[in-house]
């Protein structure tokens, strides 16, 4: 998911740099304030682990393998503002040392990845682990939101890809979302399995670790949330007017869609598309929706297979 | 196997290209991936310019073409992908050869640079156009730490290969990521050795 250089325009850089900034901005802040001195070094310890980690391959089918990308999980670890200075310590790195996603295109990709999938990722954890307390429901959350933000950061990303010219929203919301489905569904389950190890081994690391910050902790997530809300009206909410609506159709089939007003945004080659591709961009989004509900049955049962359910059986055990 | 997966030059080699400062360095490297994006597709001189500075510095640098090509080769399948989705645009056809030659052009500025500067020097660059201590901080100790933990994480994959012989799918994949887990936990409990060891040295 990291935009090379020469995929995304002027204007989309510089704005997608600017809420990247304001976001890592915040969140140094917010670390500098709230973090005790002692876990300076593990920052940079969990970025350097995130790059690690995606050195152990998990066989997915036949000879093709994936990895964990890990937003989430380490936002869960350590709350939302320190995980958006690990993404974006890992981006940096990847960009300077590596050439793995553009110099130009660093905003957006600390943008997509950082704030949108760990913050927003992070946000959707917390929520569904409150809602379903213990340790069942913080592994169902980081199924769940190990999903949500893979998902979330793609369409970003299309929308981006989308905003500069270099693809069709259409073409590229379809490509990136639905590849992203699937690929999430991986990423929620290793980041659950992994977290589960990990609550088995050291269960002083995970759960109660960020519970210190919770009264701040609503005040946070609302400026990520802004920065946030403000990417969709730029990046996104421009494009789903451009979905076929039931109306619309309506309109078409009955004749009079000359008396309908023109659209009040002009959609950057809106125009080309065959009627297919749009269908499939409205499909796409149905089956996310649905998708969404899907894993979260799923990520749900998930949780109730791995984790016993009575709390006087839950030993910390060696693997 | 590690170094083929992180695919980095580190022999310290010495050529003209690494002799010249950091500075010069990243600012012309920046103004040829500004100039690469924001030209109009129709200046073909400059990325015909751009390709001869960077086909010179390439020569100059004293990396071998062969491992300049494979890392190309290496970061190219997302570009692939755009391009192979915009030929099925029957009206963005054209574009996307633009959009190669661009993302191409500037893949070979980072990978020229990235590969003839040492890490440090490009730190002390960013520490001086004011990016913030904390940053800075977690960047170096995360660069410090990659190599360790990235060969940590291949002994233990290794480890837990050879003594588990299963061919059943769910059973690795608990294996695999009790090892990612047990990797954080490394991970993290040397960061509290690293901080006793740094106040030992005196970091404020």
């Amino acid at each position: 998911m990291h935009i090379p250089d020469g995929f995304i325009d002027a204007k989309t850089a510089v704005t997608t740099a600017a809420l990247a900034a304001a976001g890592v901005g915040l969140a140094l802040r917010q670390v500098r304030r709230s973090l005790p001195r002692r876990r300076v070094p593990l920052l940079g310890l969990a970025a350097a682990f995130l790059f690690a980690a995606q050195m152990v391959n998990f066989p997915v089918y036949g000879g093709t393998s994936g990895h964990l990308v890990g937003g989430v999980l380490v936002a869960a670890l350590l709350g939302p503002s320190a995980a958006i200075v690990v993404l974006t310590t890992v981006l940096i790195v990847q960009c300077f040392l590596f050439a793995d996603g553009g110099v130009l295109a660093l905003g957006a990709n600390i943008f997509n990845m950082g704030i949108v999938g760990a913050a927003g990722g992070c946000g959707i954890y917390r929520l569904v682990s409150g809602a379903l307390p213990g340790p069942r429901g913080r592994v169902a959350a980081v199924a769940f939101a190990g999903w949500c933000s893979t998902v979330l950061a793609s369409v970003f990303c299309a929308g981006e890809l989308a905003c500069s010219g270099t693809v069709a929203w259409p073409a590229a919301f379809t490509a990136m979302a639905g590849t992203h489905m699937l690929i999430g569904v991986g990423e929620g389950l290793i980041g659950a399995l992994a977290y589960l190890a990990i609550q088995r081994v050291r269960p002083d690391l995970v759960g109660d670790a960020c519970e210190p910050e919770q009264p701040r902790l609503w005040s946070e997530f609302a400026r990520y949330g802004l920065l946030v809300a403000v990417g969709v009206a730029l990046f996104v909410a421009p494009f789903a007017c451009s979905w076929p609506d039931g109306l619309e159709r309506v309109a078409a089939d009955l004749g009079f869609e000359h008396k309908a007003q023109p659209l009040a945004l002009p959609i950057p080659a809106a125009g080309y598309q065959a009627p297919g591709v749009r269908w499939a961009a409205g499909a796409t989004a149905l089956a996310g929706a649905a998708g969404a509900i899907v894993v979260f049955g799923l990520a749900v049962l998930l949780a109730r297979s791995l984790v016993p359910g009575n709390e006087r059986d839950r030993e910390p055990t060696k693997p | 196997m590690i170094k083929d997966w992180l695919g980095h030059y580190h022999s310290h080699h010495d050529s003209l290209v690494a002799r010249l400062s950091a500075e010069l360095k990243l600012g012309v490297a920046l103004v040829i991936i500004a100039g690469t994006v924001l030209v109009p597709p129709g200046w073909v001189a400059w990325f015909a310019g751009a390709g001869l500075v960077l086909g010179l510095a390439a020569i100059f640098s004293g990396i071998p073409p062969l491992f300049i090509l494979k890392r190309l080769a290496w970061l190219s399948p997302l570009v692939l992908s755009v391009a192979l989705v915009n030929a099925m645009q029957p009206a963005a056809r054209g574009s996307w050869v633009i959009v190669a030659v661009r993302s191409t052009l500037c893949l070979l500025t980072v990978i020229l640079v990235s590969n003839t500067t040492p890490f440090s020097r490009i730190l002390r660059v960013l520490q001086r156009v004011r990016v913030p201590g904390l940053l800075i901080t977690t960047i170096a100790l995360m660069h410090r730490y990659l190599f360790v933990l990235a060969a940590e994480a291949e002994r233990m994959a290794r480890a837990r290969a050879s003594r588990t012989f299963v061919r059943d799918r769910r059973a690795r994949w608990q294996t695999l990521s009790t090892v990612v887990g047990r990797l954080f936990v490394r991970a993290s409990e040397r960061a509290e050795r690293i901080y006793d060891a740094m106040c030992a040295r005196g970091w404020k």
